[in-house]
Parts: structure tokens; C-alpha cells; sequence
């Protein structure tokens, strides 16, 4: 890639065939993948979309020279500021899907028309422009030894200023990002015997909230404890999901479950019943071993 | 000698301020003030005119400057007076048939208990109209304009308690008004074509301007005689005014008020030399009112508007001559002042007759009355006499040299004012004759009025006798005196000028002709009222006939186009006003009330939003800049 | 090929950024949508960077970057801290700006 030819294909107006093939797959990609990240309904899916296309524009950073870009592309945007994405896409909730259904009237279309003026524009731009000479980056990143060495000598004289400024703005943006995410306590926090007094003199609800899970099946902390007639009771949920609306309801599938183990143990009996009275069917051999699977799951979900 | 004028002002204005501020003191003595002070005036103007008639003939010009009135630098506007020979011969007008006719209302006005203010009012009208015809330039004349305006306005209206004299006062001083609209542009015009109002410089620079502006103005200054002399398009308010007292209206038809437009003519005589065109419409106007007023005439049964028609007619001959020029204005003059003299006489006597019939006005209610009032019939006999133009008497002599010097102005023009005028001479002696006969001849036909009085005809008190008997002297002998041997031209000819025109037939055949007309007038007239006895209901009568009882219409066509025009106008305005102007104002406000609505909602709050309107703003950047690159 | 290609391909990439801007809701997208467009915009440099064979385009990118990191920073704090009073991470919720 650092090779002669290629530094001569990168002072030149055409480029390389390879190149070309590679712009070509690549841009395509990178364009689904910018068009999946508006579209996608699910924050961390449109997440990935985007690292995927950085990673492609990093790559396209090291064909247009910038090796030293390209690297930093790689590991500080797609390895670190979208982590950064993901991290907070999990604070606010990981599985919660946007409705794409536009509810500000003529938003989509306004966006639409603006969008496309502006990208007709854009391109319409571009193309008067006259860009037929590339100088190529050869001279640039052989005079210093190589792309960063260059990178380095104009970084530390010519924007050393430029560069000394963005470490006060990086220190600047670590500090508010602590102030507005820290959240100082001011006042003392309650003892037991408090929080204690305070249900009783609220008076809604006295004993200690229930607690998530359904016995012997589920104990995620996501699932309601359901109540006697079955239905769930959301008290036993954080509040936190309860909000997010990430509350797996599983009254019904415990209920089939019962329903289902309650056959299968009528059928056990039955079998047993039936081989003393009115003798085994010719399916139930094959039945056995499915039922000795089952039989075997069942325990190991009493089990857990 | 000229310190005289302004006294000739400030005596009747002297009575009319001690009168009407003085209260209710003066008002045992208050009629003898003002008439004493009128006559004052008269004697004043004898002295002046005995004084003027010592000097030659071109220096008897007076002048005499007050005080500078308005001294701004580039408008100088004086109070200064001018008598000459055709100030001088209004003055005496003015101040001896005013005089008589103060003398006549202190007869006629006993019983009236406002009879000072009366006075008061009376001399208010003489110094307004003396001022009038005494002021050295335009803009002190129309201050007398206005004066004599408001005089009218007041003594029309003086019986206030009756609406009809309200609103026929409101009447003249709303026609009137637009005379003097017409005054005061042609003001104006003269102002900016000459600089300066005094008649001296305007009239004398006359030959350096062009003929458009001359004839502008000329056409200004005859709306401004429009207005004043009741001549058409303006006569309508003349008719109504008779609601004033009768000695009001013999003061404005003989001495005052409908004289301002004739003098203004005469005196404006260089402008109007100027401007052939404006003359051609000052005679177009004189020839149609004098058959006008003379058609009214002949179909009025009220007394005092049958005069009133005849007096337009006159003024309509005044008016025919002076726009013939300088062959007429001496005549225009001349008739005036012979008019002046008959028809006050005959304006008193038919005070004296309404006077003696408890206030009756119908014609047709009289009859035989000369056995009950001879004094009254004879001195009114002749005035009609004289205002037919009866040989010998005072208007023969000034109608027929009207009428000369309508042929006198030659070709086709003078062939048809002739005619008009001596058309207008028949008509004048069938309806006088008609107004004679009704009065004092046949059976009496006066009834009891609705209470049971029946009326007693009788003589009036020799206060109103006596000054009709002195105008009967002036009906018979002035024109005689004025005519035989051109005394009158020569008196005025140096003020005005004349002019012999040429006339396509000789002076012989026109008195010929005018007393066959005579004649004629006379006969019908006699067929139709002498011969007959007088019905006493009015019969219903040709149209000719009802469409002059209501003044050929006069009102109906006023109101048709100006009353219902200016309501259609202002209705229109209203609703332009409403549609137009509101609608743009209110459309204003609502739009961007609307405007507002719409846009506050595009403020929604949502950030999103706003992205949208930040991102099209950045569309519009980018297509703005490739733009300007292409261009 | 060209290398103008590149432009276009950026162009086009901080379209799509932009149009997700203005049509997603979830704040999180949105940033990722920013995210996309400042990288188009890095192409770009990168891109003129080879053009004008000089690597000053290269040096702005990385300092694009870096602010990138630091808004990142700052903005998903304030994501964070939205959530956490709001319980939604949506942009629309944050509407107190309406009248």
C-alpha cells in the first residue's frame, strides 16, 4: 500500500483499477449502511450500521493517504465514541424500538425536500467545481519520512495552537460530562427504620414490596411475581424498567407451562395406568424417550 | 376731497355696529339712526359727485389709501379706495335708493319688533356694497363680496322664525358661495399672472398676458357674477329670497347685491376686451337668463316673484351688454342705474300693496285695488311703465340702446342677441302687464282669510309713499336725462370706453321695432288678463306655463345633479372610503394578523423543526452562492 | 476512476446524515446521524487533502475528530441526563420552547 505505484496511483487524476473496485463496493456499503443507520428502528442496530460505515471511511482514508487518519478512525471513532454509543444506548434502554411513524405534520415531507435540494445542490456543486488535477500525497508523506512524521511536524508548529486549544476543549468536555452526569446527594440518606416509618405513616403499602420472579420458574429480575389468580402484579418490578416498558410478561406462558407439565404427568400416569389396564399404544415407545427428554428438562427447570 | 371716501364707507357702518352691538335702548330711535346715517352716506357721495363734476373728465379719479392691510414682502394688499365715474354712479345708487328705502321700511317695518336690528342688517348691506364698488383692488372687493354676502344672508333669513326664509337664506348664501369660489380663483389667477390685486397694475398689464389666462379668469370672475347677479347656472337662489322683508328684497334687486356681478363685469372690462371667448360666454349667459327670467315672470301669481323673474331678465340684459364690450358697458350701466330706479319703485309699491292686503302675495287675490291705493297705483304704474320701455320713460331709453348695441355687434351674433332682446322686451311688457292688470285692474277678488278678516285695502302711511313717489320721479325722468344728448356716455365713456360697433340697421328702425314688440306684449296681455276676468284658483295651464311656475325646473335639475350627484359622490367616496381604504388598512392589519397566526406556528418547540428551517436556510445559502458563481 | 468520487460519496453521506437528523426522533439517532455527518465532512478534507498534496486537510480532519469526541462527550451526558429527568430519549419531549 506505502509501495511506489501506489504512491505514484495517488498523485495521478485517474486511480488504480483496484482502487476503483474498491470505492466502488465499499461507497456502496457505506451508503446502505448510512441509509440503515436513519432507518433502523432499533438504536443499537442503527449503531452498528454506522461503525460499519467507519470503519469503511477509515478504509478510505488509507486509500486516499491518510494512513494516520485511517488508524485513528478506526480505534478512536468506531472503537471508542461508538462504544460510547452503545454504553448509553444500554443506559437508556437496549431492547426499546423507535415508532418511525412521524408525528411533527409535514416533517417528513419538509426533511425530504430540503434533503434532496440540498443534495442535488451539493452534487450539483461539486460537479461545477473544477477538480480535474490531483496532486496525490506522495511529495507530502515522503518529505517528513511518512504520514505521521508529516502529520506530526505540521500539528506541533503551524497548529500548535490549534492543538494546545482542543486539549483544554477535551478537558473541558470530560469535566461537563462529569458535572452533568454526577449527581450530587444533599441531603442524608434515610436509615431502615425511616424508610420503615414513612410506609407506615403513608399507609400504601406496609410489608416490603414483593419480589420479581416467578417461584420455581423465573427469577428475572424483568418478570413480574405473578398473584394468585395468575395475573402479574408490576409492583414487583424496578421502576426503572417499569418505565422503559421492558417488562417480560410471563403469566401466560407459565400458565401453558403448567397446563403442558400437568398433560405430560397425566400422560405419565396414564401410561402407567394404562400399561396395567388397557395396555400401550404403538406410539408410546416412540413417545418415551421424547417424554424422557422432557421429563428431563422439566427437572432441570425445578432445579433452577 | 378723497378723505371723503372712506366716510362714505364708515357711515352706514358707524349704524350698523351702534345697532346691532347698542341693545334694546336704541330701539325707539334706532330706524332714525340708521336711515339718517344712511343718508349721510348719500350726501356724502352728492358732495363727492359735485366735487368730481368740477374737475375735467380725465382727472376726476380719486384715490385715497388707509393703511397697507396685509404688508408681506411680495403681497401687498391695501386698504385704499378709488372713486371714479363708475364708483361714483354706484355710490349715489347705493346710497340714495338705500336711503329711500330705509326711509320706506321704517313705514314697514312699525309693527316688526326687531325692526332695529332690521336697520342694523340694512346698513351692514350699503357699506358692504360700498365697499364693494369703492375698493382699489380685488382682494378689498372681495371683502365687500363676502360683506354684501352675509348682509343677504342675514335680511333674507331675517324672518328666521318662518323655515322657508331660513332655508331660502341658506339658499342664496350656498349659491352664492359658489360664485364666490369662482372670485377668489380668479383672484388667485390674477395674483400669480400680475403679482399684485389693485385694479390699476392687473388691468393696465392686461395686453402683456397671454389669452388662455385671460380667459380663465374672465371665465372666474363671470361665475363670480353668476352667484351675485343671479345669472344662470346660479339664479335659483332669487326666486326663494323674496322670504326676506320686501324692503330687502327691492334692495337687492334695485341698489345692491345683484349689481355686484354687473360692475364686476364692467370694471373687469379690460380682462374681458382680452379675452374674446370669456365674452362670448359673459353674452351667451346674459341672453339665456334674460329669456329665463322673463318666461318665469310671465307665470309667477306671486307678486314679489313675478318682479323677482323680471329682475333676473334685467340683470340679463345688464349682463348681454357688458359682454358685448365696449359697446355696451355704458348702457349695462345705464340700464342699471333707470332699473334701479323702477324696480325699487315697483318693489315698494308691491310692499305697500301686500302692506295694505295683510301680507297676501297672490295676484290672483287683488284685482280693482287702484280705487283703494292710488298713490301706490300710479307710482307703480309707472315703474311698469318705465321697465317696459315705454317711450319716454326711463327704461325705453336704456333697454333701446341695449338693444342697439346688440345689433351693434354685428353679423350673425348681433342679428340673434338682437332678436333675444327684443324677444325679451315682449316677454318683459306681456308679463308686466300681466302683473298690472292682476293687481289694480278688474273686479276685487280678495276673500276673507281663514279667522274671518277680511282684508282693507288702503293707502300706506306717507312714509312708504313718499319714497316711491321720488323713484317714480327717477322711473320717468332718468333715462331721459341720462339719454338725450349721451349725457351718461360721456360721464362713463373715459372709465370704459366706447365703441359705436357697427350696426346693420339703423338706431330708428330699432326704436321702431322695440315699441311694435311693446305693443305686441301689451296686447296679449291685455287679451288674456284685461279682457277676461282673472280666475282666482290658478288655471292649470300649459306645460311652458307649470314648468315656469316652478322656475323652468330650476330646482329640480339643481337638485337632480348636484344634490343627488354629490349624494351618489359621497356614497361612492363612502364606499371606496369603506371597501377601498379600509379595506386595504384592515386588510393590512388582518393579513399580518394571519400572517403572524401562521408564522407562530411554525415556532413549535420542536428542535426538529427548527433543524428543518436551518438546513433549508443552508439549501437556499448553497443555491444563492452557485448562483452568483453563474452568474 | 476519479477521485472526485469521494466528494460525491461524502456529499451524499452527509445528506443522508442530515435527513436523519431532521426525521429521527430518539436523540441517540440523531447524534449518530451528526456523527455521519462530520465524518462525510472528514472524507472530504481527506479527500482535498490528496488534491491539494499538502496534508493540512488531514490535520483538519483530526482536529474534526477530536471536537467530535468531545461533543460526544458532552452530548451523550446531556442525553443521559435528559433520560434521567424525562425517562425518554426523545427529542420531541423536549418541546418547552413551544408557546
Amino acid at each position: 500500500m506505502t509501495g511506489l505505484s501506489g504512491l505514484n496511483t495517488l498523485a495521478a487524476t485517474t486511480t488504480s483499477t483496484g482502487e476503483a473496485v474498491q470505492f466502488w463496493v465499499l461507497g456502496t456499503v457505506a451508503v446502505i449502511g448510512a441509509l440503515c443507520t436513519i432507518l433502523m428502528r432499533r438504536a443499537v442496530h442503527s449503531a452498528l450500521c454506522l461503525a460499519g460505515t467507519m470503519i469503511i471511511l477509515a478504509v478510505f482514508y488509507l486509500a486516499n493517504g491518510a494512513y494516520f487518519l485511517g488508524v485513528v478512525q478506526i480505534v478512536v471513532y468506531t472503537g471508542a465514541i461508538m462504544m460510547l454509543f452503545l454504553f448509553v444506548v444500554m443506559l437508556v434502554g437496549v431492547t426499546a424500538a423507535d415508532s418511525l411513524k412521524e408525528t411533527l405534520k409535514g416533517q417528513r415531507w419538509l426533511a425530504a425536500l430540503c434533503g434532496l435540494g440540498f443534495g442535488v445542490l451539493l452534487i450539483a456543486g461539486i460537479g461545477h467545481a473544477s477538480l480535474s488535477t490531483f496532486n496525490g500525497l506522495g511529495a507530502a508523506n515522503t518529505a517528513h519520512g511518512g504520514n505521521v512524521e508529516g502529520l506530526a511536524a505540521l500539528l506541533f508548529t503551524k497548529y500548535v495552537f490549534a492543538f494546545e486549544i482542543t486539549g483544554a476543549l477535551l478537558i473541558t468536555a470530560a469535566v461537563g460530562a462529569m458535572v452533568l452526569t454526577h449527581k450530587e446527594r444533599t441531603e442524608r440518606s434515610l436509615t431502615q427504620r425511616e424508610m420503615a416509618e414513612r410506609r407506615v405513616r403513608e399507609g400504601k403499602q406496609l410489608p416490603p414490596l414483593p419480589a420479581p420472579g416467578v417461584y420455581a420458574r423465573h427469577n428475572a429480575v424483568d418478570i413480574p411475581g405473578l398473584l394468585p389468580d395468575g395475573t402479574p402484579s408490576e409492583l414487583t418490578v424496578i421502576s426503572t424498567l417499569r418505565e422503559r416498558g421492558q417488562i417480560r410478561d410471563v403469566s401466560a406462558k407459565a400458565l401453558s407451562d403448567l397446563k403442558a407439565l400437568e398433560q405430560r404427568s397425566e400422560d405419565r400416569l396414564g401410561r402407567h395406568g394404562s400399561t396395567s389396564s388397557t395396555g400401550p399404544a404403538t406410539g408410546t415407545t416412540t413417545g418415551s424417550t421424547g417424554d424422557r427428554a422432557d421429563r428431563d428438562r422439566d427437572e432441570e427447570e425445578a432445579t433452577r | 376731497m378723497e378723505n371723503l371716501i372712506a366716510l362714505l364707507i364708515a357711515a352706514p357702518l358707524l349704524g350698523a355696529v351702534v345697532l346691532l352691538c347698542g341693545g334694546r335702548r336704541l330701539d325707539r330711535t334706532g330706524h332714525w339712526l340708521g336711515t339718517a346715517l344712511a343718508g349721510a352716506s348719500f350726501l356724502i357721495g352728492v358732495v363727492l359727485f359735485a366735487g368730481m363734476l368740477g374737475e375735467s373728465a380725465d382727472e376726476r379719479t380719486l384715490h385715497q389709501r388707509l393703511f397697507s392691510w396685509i404688508p408681506v414682502e411680495g403681497f401687498q394688499a391695501d386698504i385704499a379706495f378709488q372713486l371714479d365715474q363708475l364708483s361714483m354712479t354706484f355710490v349715489l345708487l347705493i346710497t340714495g335708493v338705500g336711503t329711500l328705502i330705509h326711509i320706506y321700511s321704517i313705514g314697514y317695518m312699525e309693527h316688526d319688533e326687531r325692526r332695529r336690528r332690521f336697520f342694523g342688517y340694512l346698513n351692514l348691506f350699503l357699506s358692504a356694497m360700498l365697499l364693494l364698488v369703492l375698493a382699489d383692488n380685488y382682494l378689498l372687493l372681495y371683502f365687500g363680496w363676502e360683506g354684501v354676502g352675509l348682509a343677504s344672508y342675514l335680511l333674507i333669513g331675517f324672518w328666521q322664525h318662518k323655515p322657508s326664509a331660513a332655508t331660502a337664506a341658506k339658499k342664496a348664501f350656498l349659491v352664492n358661495r359658489v360664485g364666490d369660489i369662482g372670485l377668489s380663483i380668479a383672484i388667485m389667477l390674477m395674483f400669480t399672472t400680475f403679482g399684485t390685486f389693485a385694479f390699476g397694475p392687473v388691468l393696465g398689464s392686461v395686453g402683456e398676458t397671454g389669452e388662455g389666462t385671460l380667459t380663465a379668469i374672465g371665465l372666474m370672475l363671470l361665475l363670480a357674477a353668476c352667484g351675485k347677479s343671479a345669472q344662470v347656472p346660479l339664479q335659483s337662489w332669487l326666486g326663494d329670497a323674496m322670504e326676506g322683508p320686501t324692503p330687502v328684497s327691492a334692495l337687492i334687486h334695485a341698489a345692491t347685491m345683484v349689481t355686484a356681478g354687473v360692475y364686476l363685469i364692467v370694471r373687469s372690462g379690460a380682462i374681458f376686451n382680452a379675452a374674446p371667448d370669456a365674452q362670448l360666454v359673459v353674452v351667451v349667459v346674459g341672453a339665456v337668463t334674460l329669456l329665463f327670467g322673463a318666461v318665469v315672470g310671465c307665470a309667477k301669481d306671486d307678486i314679489k316673484k313675478a318682479l323677482a323673474g323680471s329682475t333676473m331678465s334685467q340683470i340679463g340684459y345688464m349682463i348681454l351688454a357688458a359682454g358685448l364690450g365696449p359697446i355696451g358697458y355704458v348702457f349695462a350701466i345705464m340700464h342699471l342705474v333707470t332699473h334701479g330706479f323702477f324696480k325699487a319703485g315697483l318693489f315698494l309699491g308691491a310692499g305697500s300693496v301686500m302692506h295694505g292686503m295683510n301680507d297676501e302675495v297672490d295676484m290672483r287675490k287683488y284685482g280693482g285695488l287702484r280705487k283703494h291705493m292710488p298713490i301706490t297705483f300710479v307710482t307703480f304704474g309707472l315703474g311698469y311703465l318705465a321697465i317696459i320701455g315705454f317711450p319716454g320713460l326711463s327704461g325705453f331709453f336704456s333697454k333701446d340702446k341695449i338693444i342697439e348695441s346688440a345689433f351693434a355687434k354685428g353679423g350673425a351674433e348681433g342679428w340673434i342677441l338682437g332678436a333675444v332682446t327684443l324677444l325679451g322686451a315682449a316677454i318683459t311688457a306681456f308679463y308686466m302687464t300681466r302683473v298690472m292688470l292682476m293687481t289694480f285692474f278688474g273686479e276685487k277678488r280678495w276673500q276673507p282669510d281663514a279667522e274671518g278678516h277680511e282684508p282693507h285695502p288702503h293707502e300706506s302711511p306717507r312714509s312708504m309713499t313718499i319714497p316711491m313717489i321720488v323713484l317714480a320721479f327717477g322711473s320717468v325722468f332718468a333715462g331721459g336725462f341720462f339719454g338725450i344728448g349721451d349725457r351718461f356716455l360721456n360721464w362713463l365713456e373715459p372709465v370704459t370706453g366706447y365703441d359705436h360697433g357697427h350696426a346693420p340697421i339703423s338706431a330708428a328702425t330699432v326704436t321702431t321695432a322695440t315699441v311694435v314688440v311693446l305693443l305686441i306684449g301689451v296686447g296679449v296681455a291685455w287679451l288674456m288678463y284685461g279682457r277676461r276676468p282673472v280666475p282666482v284658483l290658478a288655471p292649470r295651464g300649459s306645460l311652458l306655463t307649470r314648468a315656469a311656475r316652478r322656475d323652468l325646473y330650476q330646482d329640480d335639475i339643481n337638485h337632480a345633479v348636484l344634490v343627488r350627484g354629490g349624494e351618489h359622490l359621497t356614497r361612492s367616496l363612502v364606499y371606496v372610503d369603506h371597501t377601498l381604504v379600509d379595506g386595504v388598512v384592515n386588510g393590512t392589519a388582518a393579513s399580518v394578523g394571519g400572517l403572524s397566526g401562521r408564522l407562530r406556528k411554525m415556532q413549535n418547540g420542536y428542535a426538529r423543526s427548527y433543524a428543518v428551517s436551518m438546513f433549508g436556510g443552508t439549501a437556499v445559502l448553497i443555491a444563492a452562492t452557485l448562483l452568483m458563481r453563474a452568474v | 476512476m476519479n477521485p472526485v468520487n469521494y466528494l460525491y460519496l461524502a456529499a451524499l453521506l452527509f445528506t443522508i446524515g442530515a435527513a436523519g437528523v431532521l426525521i429521527r426522533r430518539n436523540a441517540i439517532v440523531v447524534f449518530m446521524c451528526i456523527e455521519l455527518m462530520l465524518n462525510a465532512c472528514n472524507l472530504t478534507l481527506v479527500a482535498f487533502s490528496r488534491m491539494h498534496g499538502n496534508l493540512d486537510g488531514q490535520i483538519i480532519a483530526f482536529f474534526v475528530m477530536v471536537v467530535a469526541a468531545a461533543e460526544v462527550v458532552v452530548g451523550l451526558a446531556i442525553i443521559v441526563s435528559l433520560f434521567r429527568s424525562r425517562h425518554s430519549a426523545s427529542v420531541d419531549d423536549a418541546s418547552l420552547m413551544k408557546l
